[in-house]
């Protein structure tokens, strides 16, 4: 069994922490995306999961073993690197079996075992090709390959989809997840470490997503609860595209101020609110969580289009409420010009999907029918 | 179709045309002044060389009566006898000598300056600013500083008199230069490639070994290159370490045939010189590529 632990793991350069004792469990035949923006230290964890940073605190099991002080090549891991890392002097066929053979594998197996995984990632006619020779996309396979040729127990992906063009990328995407279901199907080896800065590749491709920032962990969930029960407003930020809007509010009562307008809270949403939930808050709604309606109705922000991108399939409004910008995003068969007064327009968020927190702590208050 | 003609009037196109002729002849001329002046700037340079293999077909009383380079009678009787030499070996005794001095030297230094190089560019360890910017001082420091203490350390070792002093430095990657350029070559290759081997199981010498080296090839060459020159060339570290005449390479050997010839034989002597450059001549227009690629990776950091 390959699982993967981090318990209390930190990084110290000298003074500077990076990493703030993290905790990540990550299961046999799991795949872990680890995501957040730069400098979020993501990659650094990747790394000394491989074994290519020191660890200075805390512990990583893979498996049943400790691997703080082995070296990379011992802990039952293979990487594909951002920029491929391919042996430039070496051909295609020796890049994926150099592992192996220093290992003194035999060389029918090492034939037999280059065959196989070129046969997986269609790579089988550049075998005789240097690195140079090959495009983006074929180099990037036989990154993948030279991972998939040792049988890891663990796979670690630093960023690989980021120097491929968008097209690419989404097909490489697919091609990697199908590789994991495939690996898991046949009953292989097939726990993944994957690290992204990109959001959409974290929500298509992950098992779990791990959320990082500033070397801390957010929150660690599959794609529909990241996305639907963020737990704190950063991850509500990053997970969704576009971003969801996040406006300071201040509650009294039932009453939800957003500068000089209010919306009253029905009793559904007022059974969510955490007890711990003060007055100062931030509330929080998905661009697609608004509804565009008439001057009648009531429960509704008022505010003024600054900015409409039409983007075939729908429209995105910005629109300015006191003060504060918001994106609105509505499909363009739904997209009703009359509504809008001008550039006044009415703004009714569907309260089932909005969420408030806490405006210092940025800990959602609003999730509390969970517990 | 439209028409692309801006202006019908003829005088404007006439004198756009004069214009056009008038940086035509510019161009030549100015080319051909360049050239001119390049050409007769590179046989000033040059005519010395071209003059030494001119002279080492001449006879030794044609050599003194004119500047000229091309024989009147030519003969090959300076490398005749100049290969015999005036001691009991023949040239070619010589040159094996500095076969044996520039072999070990140059093998030693490309093993010891890329392991050197590899630690410094590669590994954080106590004391390394320290000792790289040593490393850089030695750099700084003439040759003639050290020749003293140096000769005293390899006397007291044994070891005067024979090819040791001359190449045990270097195999100990005594040139800091080589190491310098290495260091500067291996900062500009990312760091990707040996950590992807890292993980595929290469323990550090592995990592040099089969990553590392290939990489550094280019500059490799050019250190060889560089230290196959210099040691071809070096009169003052043979001249000073080797005493006995069959041990000599060939650099102290030109020099013998001045000294033991009571009548120069000039012809000889150039003969002989035009052979000793040979070889430095012949690897150098080879590799002229891996020069350029050595020196300016080096010098401009990618």
């Amino acid at each position: 069994m390959a699982r993967l632990q981090l318990r209390n793991l930190e990084k110290d350069y000298g003074g500077f922490k990076a990493v703030h004792g993290i905790n990540l469990d990550v299961a046999d035949g799991e795949f872990m995306v680890l995501v957040g923006p730069s400098g979020c230290a993501k990659s650094t964890t990747l790394r000394m999961i491989a074994g290519l940073e020191r660890v200075t605190g805390g512990e990583i099991r893979i498996g049943d073993s400790l691997v703080n002080d082995k070296a990379p090549g011992e802990r039952g891991i293979a990487m594909v690197f951002q920029n491929y890392a391919l042996y430039p002097h070496m051909k295609v066929r020796k890049n994926l079996s150099f592992g192996l053979r220093l290992k003194r594998r035999p060389a029918e197996e090492i034939e037999q075992a280059t065959r196989d995984v070129s046969n997986i990632l269609e790579i089988g006619d550049y075998l005789e090709r240097l690195p140079k020779q090959l495009s983006g996309g074929q180099a990037q396979r036989v990154a993948v390959g030279r991972a998939l040729i040792k049988k890891p127990q663990v796979f670690l992906f630093d960023e690989p989809l980021s120097n491929l063009d968008a097209k690419l990328r989404a097909s490489m995407r697919v091609r990697i997840t199908d590789l994991h279901k495939q690996l898991k199907a046949d009953g292989l080896q097939s726990t993944v470490v994957y690290v992204t800065h990109d959001q959409t590749e974290a929500m298509t491709m992950g098992d779990r997503i791990c959320v990082m920032k500033e070397g801390r962990i957010m929150q660690v969930a599959d794609p529909v609860t990241l996305y639907n029960r963020p737990a704190n407003a950063f991850v509500a930020g990053f997970i969704g595209s576009p971003e969801m809007n996040l406006v300071d509010a201040d509650l009294s009562g039932n009453q939800l101020a957003i500068g000089s307008q209010s919306l009253a809270l029905e009793p559904a949403m007022m059974n969510r609110l955490s007890p711990k939930a003060g007055a100062a808050l931030t509330f929080g709604v998905r661009p697609q969580h608004f509804a565009i309606v008439g001057s009648e109705a009531a429960n509704a922000l008022a505010g003024r289009v600054s900015h409409v991108e039409f983007m075939g399939h729908e429209v995105y409004l910005y629109v300015n409420v006191e003060g504060q910008q918001m994106i609105v995003v509505v499909s363009a068969a739904h997209y009703d010009r009359s509504k809008i007064n001008g550039d006044l327009v009415r703004l009714a968020p569907s309260q089932e999907t909005v969420h408030l927190f806490d405006r210092k702590t940025g800990e959602n208050v609003s999730l509390a029918d969970l517990h | 179709m439209a028409d692309h003609v801006l202006s019908p009037n003829l005088a404007v196109d006439r004198e756009a045309d004069r214009i056009l002729k008038a940086q035509r002849r510019r161009q030549i001329v100015s080319a051909t002044f360049r050239y001119g002046v390049l050409t007769l700037v590179g046989l000033f340079m040059l005519y010395p060389l071209i003059w030494l293999v001119g002279a080492s077909f001449k006879t030794n009383s044609e050599i003194f009566a004119g500047a000229g380079f091309i024989p009147h009678e030519p003969t090959a009787s300076g490398y005749v006898n100049g290969w015999k030499t005036s001691t009991p070996y023949t040239f070619g005794h010589f040159f094996w000598n500095t076969f044996l001095i520039v072999m070990p030297k140059i093998i030693g230094t490309a093993i010891s300056c890329t392991a050197v190089a590899y630690g410094f560019a590669r590994f954080d360890f106590p004391g390394k600013k320290i000792l790289f910017a040593s490393l850089i001082a030695t750099l700084l420091l003439p040759n003639v500083v050290t020749r003293i203490p140096q000769y005293l350390l390899f006397r007291d070792l044994g070891w005067l008199d024979s090819y040791l002093p001359l190449w045990v430095p270097s195999a100990f990657a005594g040139d800091a230069f080589f190491v310098f350029m290495l260091v500067q070559f291996l900062r500009a290759i990312p760091r990707d490639m040996e950590e992807a081997a890292r993980v595929d199981g290469a323990n550090t010498w592995q990592v040099l070994l089969f990553i590392v080296v290939p990489l550094l090839t280019p500059a490799l060459i050019s250190v060889c290159l560089f230290q196959f020159m210099w040691t071809m060339n070096d009169f003052l570290g043979p001249l000073i370490y080797i005493s006995s005449v069959d041990k000599f390479p060939v650099s102290l050997a030109l020099k013998l045939s001045i000294d033991t010839t009571e009548a120069f034989e000039w012809n000889r002597i150039l003969a002989m010189s035009v052979l000793t450059i040979m070889p430095a001549l012949i690897v150098f227009f080879l590799a002229q590529k891996y020069f350029i690629e050595g020196i300016s990776a080096g010098g401009v950091k990618g």
